[in-house]
């Protein structure tokens, strides 16, 4: 038996040898950013789903996404592009259907009934002048609140639910000597909190109206006043170390009970969970609405740059099939801390806050697209700049700031 | 035989030449073009004139990365000129362990700007660094919190890069110190001339080569600055220690605006061009220690 198996073994070590070779292999490389601990432990769960269906899945594991984003690009675009490569759910193949130079999967939407299964503005942000451009794979939320319940406690207080009972909450953990809100002053981490107030307080149309309109009326109103004005007003909660601190080191200052909550999105989750926290037990989790729910939505999509190769081809549409199915999205979100982009698959099996959001996902008026869906990366950083500067800038006024927003919005990007 | 050997020289001299010619030149050229034209994340062929050097300009950011490069270069230029010079005078003067000293300080010039910044990102971090250090030494008045201010923060990287380069300038600055004639320093002692007198107004005008070479040096690393304040502060708080380079890097990959990044490399060009040229001019004009 164990010399059957060793044969075996052998026999299946030479066919792996050989496969290069093979005209029937099925082989594709694959870009994405994904390299943390729990990261590569999902982005696994893609490579064996894919394996076992009969691909060969190529890694090609790039650090830092603006790093991978690029070398994946200018692959592509030199000629010799991978067969799939991860980019943010949003406009950022924009340049990349213009030119030409991605495969559709409009086979795939089809066969899987996409417009079934996918919410709305998910399936629309993968869609460009009729066809699909791209497999969304998961659903990364970024407004989430995540609390210390021993540092709650400690101060008195129940977590907030809505922006008007947050601020009493952070006096009380002032008072209490602990830094109310742990914060990671770079700058998208402070867009990322700005976003926070503005689905939070101004709701989904509101949020809309600003990153994918750029309704300049809108920004010059009293609502986006009140948004702007609340935002700067967390400035006094943060303690003075915060400038330049990375997001995880914020999120530890929650999980150590130093610091009161955080706000950022889903993947802090792998904080918590690596020092051994569980949802609902040593922390909390909630999105502040003024309006019922606003869920912000973004996540990672995979697309295909065009092959010839006809065998590569064919490995395209097989990962594109296997990236959408059930048991492939419940598996990788388990790992990820996301949540499947799938409305249909079962979901009970998600921590506590996924299965919160699960349900958010099936309420059209709950979902907000993220800012990455909405606006591109060109205007979305010239209003980072202008954020950054009216968070850290004591003398930058609030009309000033608006002011700066209006002028910038009716720029061409 | 003279034609041949030439020949075969710049047979010898050619890939070179090939190369600089075709990933400077030719690269300096595509990305001036690409300048005027309407680029977004891949290269165009949109001609739109001005429109991304007007954008430029209007450019907060920029305007801001452009003061913080002059008060930088500046201070920095000064500053590591000085002290390497003191620090090459000092040992100049046939101190013991001088092997050790020089390896001393010039070690930090043997570690990345991204290191460099790392390092003093600690120690200024308000939080943990220097003012925590104080703090927990009673001494509870005590702030220095200039990494976090955005006013001061470009102080922080000034400190920074002459903590890093000093030791350079003092190496330059010691070849130039033993290239000095003794017959100067016997005349000088002859004379009853103090030495700062000395250092001041005969040695340092002897060394004009040995600055140039410096600030050539120095004001090249001030126009790529971009590792340090990504290191340090990411620009950050908000955009108070943004610099030209590191503007110019996110337009291009980051943010995919490759019309306004090469707007902004072209505008460096010229700046670095204008500034650099005098300099090398000047240092060329040297006169030779040995006729030819």
């Amino acid at each position: 038996m164990l010399e059957y198996r060793s044969a075996a073994f052998v026999l299946a070590a030479m066919l792996a040898l050989a496969a290069p070779t093979s005209a029937e292999e099925q082989r594709a490389e694959v870009i994405h950013w994904w390299t943390s601990g729990g990261e590569s432990a999902a982005v696994k769960v893609f490579a064996d789903q894919f394996q076992a269906a009969g691909g060969t899945w190529v890694d090609t594991a790039i650090a830092g996404g603006a790093n991978a984003r690029t070398a994946a690009i200018n692959r592509t675009v030199g000629g010799s592009p991978p067969s799939a490569m991860q980019l943010n759910t949003g406009k950022q193949f924009d340049d990349l259907v213009e030119n030409d130079l991605l495969a559709n999967v409009d086979a795939q939407a089809a066969a899987q009934n996409w417009k079934a299964i996918l919410p709305p503005s998910f399936l629309e942000a993968v869609t460009r002048n009729g066809h699909e451009y791209a497999v969304p794979v998961n659903i990364h939320g970024q407004n989430w609140l995540f609390y210390s319940t021993a540092a709650l406690a400690k101060a008195g207080v129940q977590p907030p639910t809505n922006w008007d009972d947050l601020f009493p909450t952070l006096d009380k953990l002032k008072a209490a000597g602990l830094i109310p809100l742990a914060f990671s002053g770079q700058q998208n981490w402070e867009r990322n909190l700005f976003n926070n107030v503005l689905a939070g307080r101004g709701g989904r149309n509101l949020f809309v109206a600003f990153w994918g309109k750029r309704d300049v009326a809108m920004v010059k109103g009293p609502e986006f006043r009140n948004i702007a004005v609340t935002f700067k007003r967390l400035r006094d909660y943060v303690d003075p170390g915060s400038p330049g601190r990375n997001w995880n080191d914020a999120t530890n200052l929650v999980i150590q009970g130093k610091a009161g909550m955080q706000f950022m999105g889903d993947w802090a989750k792998g904080e918590f969970t690596a020092a051994g926290q569980t949802p609902g037990k040593e922390y909390g989790c909630t999105v502040l609405s003024d309006h019922g729910i606003a869920y912000v939505m973004g996540g990672d999509v995979f697309v295909f740059p065009q092959l010839k190769d006809a065998n590569q081809r064919k490995a395209q549409q097989l990962l594109a099939r296997v990236l959408l199915e059930p048991d492939t999205q419940i598996k990788f979100a388990q790992k990820k801390g996301s949540i499947p982009v799938r409305l249909d698959v079962d979901t009970s099996t998600l921590d506590a806050c996924a299965r919160k959001a699960s349900g958010w996902i099936h309420d059209a008026n709950a979902q907000v697209p993220a800012n990455e869906m909405l606006s591109p990366p060109a205007l979305t950083g010239a209003i980072q700049d202008l954020i950054s500067q009216y968070w850290n800038d004591p003398n930058m006024t609030t009309d000033g700031f608006i002011a700066k927003v209006a002028n910038t919005m009716t720029q061409q990007f | 035989m003279r034609i041949g050997s030439r020949l075969s020289t710049h047979l010898a001299l050619a890939p070179a030449l090939l190369i600089a010619l075709v990933a400077y030149c030719g690269a300096m050229g595509w990305t001036i073009w690409i300048s005027f034209t309407n680029s977004r994340m891949l290269p165009s062929s949109v001609f739109v004139g001005l429109r991304q050097y007007t954008s430029l300009m209007a450019n907060e950011r920029w305007q801001v990365s452009v003061q913080n490069i002059a008060i930088f270069g500046a201070l920095f230029i000064a500053m590591a000129l000085v002290l390497g010079f003191v620090l090459a005078a000092l040992i100049d003067q046939r101190v013991r362990a001088e092997g050790l000293l020089r390896s001393v300080f010039l070690y930090p010039f043997s570690m990345s700007f991204i290191v460099t910044g790392l390092a003093w990102r600690w120690l200024l971090d308000p939080t943990f660094g220097i003012e925590k250090l104080g703090h927990d030494l009673g001494l509870t008045w005590f702030r220095f919190d200039w990494l976090v201010r955005p006013e001061r923060v470009i102080y922080t990287l000034v400190f920074a890069a002459v903590w890093h380069a000093s030791g350079l300038v003092m190496a330059i600055m010691l070849a130039g110190l033993r290239g000095v004639d003794p017959e100067i320093w016997k005349a000088v002692r002859v004379d009853g001339i103090p030495p700062w007198r000395a250092y001041l107004f005969i040695v340092v005008p002897l060394m004009r080569g040995s600055f140039a070479t410096a600030i050539i040096l120095l004001a090249v690393s001030v126009a790529r600055l971009y590792d340090l304040s990504v290191a340090m502060t990411n620009g950050g708080p908000g955009i108070a220690s943004e610099v030209p380079a590191k503007f110019v890097m996110d337009h291009l990959f980051e943010r995919g605006n490759v019309g306004l990044a090469t707007a902004a490399a072209t505008t460096m060009l010229i700046t670095v061009a204008a500034v650099l040229a005098p300099l090398m001019y000047w240092q060329r004009r040297q006169p030779a220690r040995r006729p030819v």
